[in-house]
């Protein structure tokens, strides 16, 4: 990769999304110029309208799947691609918009728009993964600037990305916080999600929210019942699973089974 | 044997500074007492203590001012000298092949203040795995030979406290410098103070002291007797290797897996857990590379992935079993010793409170 004569091709695309990931990309600042050195920008909206036809070498997928449409352009983008990786929470598991998901989708059609008959939406919001084959899934909402980094690194190097999947909790104790779940009794939805913020939230005594969705080998019913036992009742704890990784299927599953 | 007036204590963080010592000692941080670079006795967490039991911990006002009146929080002292994460080299791509430049820092002189027994325990079993074997760790070596230690005898255990089982504790019994047993009594406040090593006995003799008279040596000693008795928590070693390797498809493991979040919180706060993994870090070109160390758990998959295999423990039972048998069992194998050291963190900081002790026990009651 050290011959600049074919620098490997970069695209950008957005599905139903907040654009918080591909800012995150943006606001790399430091990283973005060496970055701009190694690889061709060939479409990226959010940063140049100029724009250079596929295939891609590299592809980075933002946004969930919500029309139609969109579930075409997707098909359309992964024959485009050599490598596929979606970043963030909405193309990783839906985000936030997948709450749709535990819904009719109608009745919201009908109370939001003032003219019904022009949307045309999916029943759900889905992770890329659910319509095409991804080569590499980035959590996070957002996506963490070092992690999105060190995964065109690790491409354009050919190495596997050094991504741990394993919990928060993990990274928390490396850092030397302490845990707010034993020392503060706050539900932390740490020991179940997958490490990769740096721990912003317990770091502020607050406990994690999962917005980088379930770890490697989330026991869900283990954490229901350690916040049980604190006074949390069964739907509260439902809720704290309803969050922007709603509908990553870990989370999901403990959401629903108190009412199973 | 010589006393200390509480509130000359300050004279022994001034001469280990002035010997050019960064006092490492226990102070209040986000609601636990952890430790940390302080400056003075002040600095430490005068008057207050904790309350321990299996997944809480809570910070509570003691009705004296004791300077160590509280058992041990969630750090640990293997982060002094096995830190978190460490760069260890780094290598650049020249013209012909590469170079490697070490990187890391030298170590700085350390005096650790509060050291308990039970620790000192687990520093001696960490010194086992990286300085005694074949393969000696020059970063560990390196800053264990930089630490001063203050031990302090225990004036009060926590409900998760089990010293007296493993035999750790709760007098200071290995290695130190010196070695303080606080002393509150009939309006009195002072420090019965024990040398362990020459450059101990040296900074004693440096400070305001008094022999210590019968009376005092024996209130210290009955300080500590009162901590013994306190300690209600118990393991029973014996023939415990032998009952685990028979017990490897005992139904308790899957009783235990279910409430085990393999969180790995257990291995981060255990003082002897000593994993770690090696990952390369290289910039955008390709031509910087860096090595870095950082603690591992053998509650990750990746901890147990073998190419082409997966993770060969894959499952929550096959986790939780290998880290308590290896606790318990095949560390005397490997390095002579239990690897429990019996200072109760992995019961207080396991979120849903899983107690090492009550797996054992239950084993115990109705093994195969």
């Amino acid at each position: 990769m050290n011959q600049k004569t074919a620098k490997p091709t970069l695209a950008v695309f957005k599905f139903a999304s907040c654009d918080g990931c591909q800012l995150t990309l943006l606001n790399c600042e430091d990283a973005l110029l060496p970055l701009a050195d190694e690889i061709e920008i060939a479409h990226f909206l959010e940063a140049s309208s100029a724009v250079l036809p596929g295939p891609y070498d590299v592809t980075l997928v933002e946004g969930s799947i919500t029309t139609p449409h969109d579930a075409q352009r997707i098909q359309e983008i992964r024959k485009q691609s050599k490598k596929l990786i979606s970043i963030g929470a909405c193309a990783t598991a839906g985000g936030i918009q997948a709450l749709r998901n535990f819904k009719n989708v109608d009745d919201f059609i009908s109370v939001v728009y003032a003219q019904p008959g022009y949307i045309d939406t999916l029943a759900t919001a889905t992770a890329i993964s659910e319509h095409v084959r991804v080569d590499f899934e980035l959590r996070g909402c957002p996506i963490d600037q070092k992690q999105v980094i060190e995964v065109l690194t690790a491409l354009l190097q050919g190495r596997r990305p050094d991504i741990p999947s394993h919990s928060l909790c993990v990274d928390c104790k490396q850092r030397g916080l302490v845990c707010v779940t034993v020392a503060q009794g706050t539900a932390c939805l740490g020991p179940v999600t997958h490490a990769g913020c740096g721990v912003l939230c317990p770091a502020c005594e607050r406990g994690c929210y999962g917005c980088f969705g379930p770890m490697e080998t989330p026991n869900t019913r283990a954490l229901r019942t350690t916040w049980a036992r604190r006074g949390m009742t069964d739907a509260e704890i439902s809720q704290a699973f309803k969050g922007i990784n709603a509908n990553a299927p870990a989370f999901r599953k403990e959401h629903d089974a108190p009412k199973r | 044997m010589h006393t200390i007036a509480s509130n000359k204590l300050a004279q022994l963080f001034i001469l280990l500074k002035k010997q050019g010592y960064a006092v490492i000692a226990p102070a209040l941080r986000d609601a636990a007492i952890i430790y940390d670079e302080v400056e003075t006795p002040s600095d430490l967490p005068v008057g207050w203590t904790d309350a321990q039991s299996p997944g809480s911990y809570r910070l509570k006002k003691r009705e004296d001012d004791a300077y160590f009146g509280y058992a041990v929080g969630p750090h640990s002292w293997k982060k002094v000298v096995l830190p978190p994460r460490m760069k260890l080299w780094a290598a650049r791509r020249e013209e012909k092949g590469f170079t490697i430049s070490d990187t890391t820092e030298a170590p700085r002189k350390l005096a650790l203040i509060g050291v308990r027994a039970c620790e000192l325990y687990a520093m001696a079993i960490q010194d086992t795995v990286f300085i005694k074997g074949d393969y000696v760790d020059p970063f560990y070596k390196a800053q264990r030979e930089k630490l001063f230690i203050v031990a302090v005898n225990c004036a009060q255990a926590a409900e998760t406290c089990f010293c007296v089982s493993m035999k750790t504790g709760p007098k200071a019994e290995t290695a130190y410098d010196l070695a303080l047993t606080e002393v509150i009594e009939n309006k009195r406040h002072y420090f019965v103070a024990e040398a362990g090593s020459r450059r101990g006995a040296a900074v004693l003799a440096a400070l305001s002291t008094a022999i210590a008279r019968p009376a005092e040596k024996t209130a210290a000693r009955q300080v500590i007797r009162k901590t013994a008795a306190s300690i209600k928590r118990t393991l029973d070693t014996d023939g415990l290797k032998t009952l685990l390797y028979e017990n490897l498809a005992h139904p308790r493991w899957n009783d235990v897996a279910e409430r085990c979040l393999t969180c790995g919180n257990c291995t981060m706060v255990c003082p002897t857990c000593f994993c770690t993994t090696v990952e390369e870090i290289t910039d955008l070109t390709g031509d910087h590379s860096e090595h870095w160390r950082r603690w591992d758990s053998c509650f990750t998959m990746d901890f147990s992935f073998i190419h082409g295999e997966g993770s060969v423990r894959s499952s929550n039972k096959s986790r939780y079993r290998q880290w308590m048998t290896h606790k318990l069992a095949s560390w005397h194998d490997q390095f002579g010793s239990s690897g429990c050291v019996g200072c109760g963190r992995c019961i207080t900081w396991c979120p849903p409170g899983i107690d090492i002790t009550e797996e054992v026990k239950a084993i115990r009651k109705n093994p195969a």
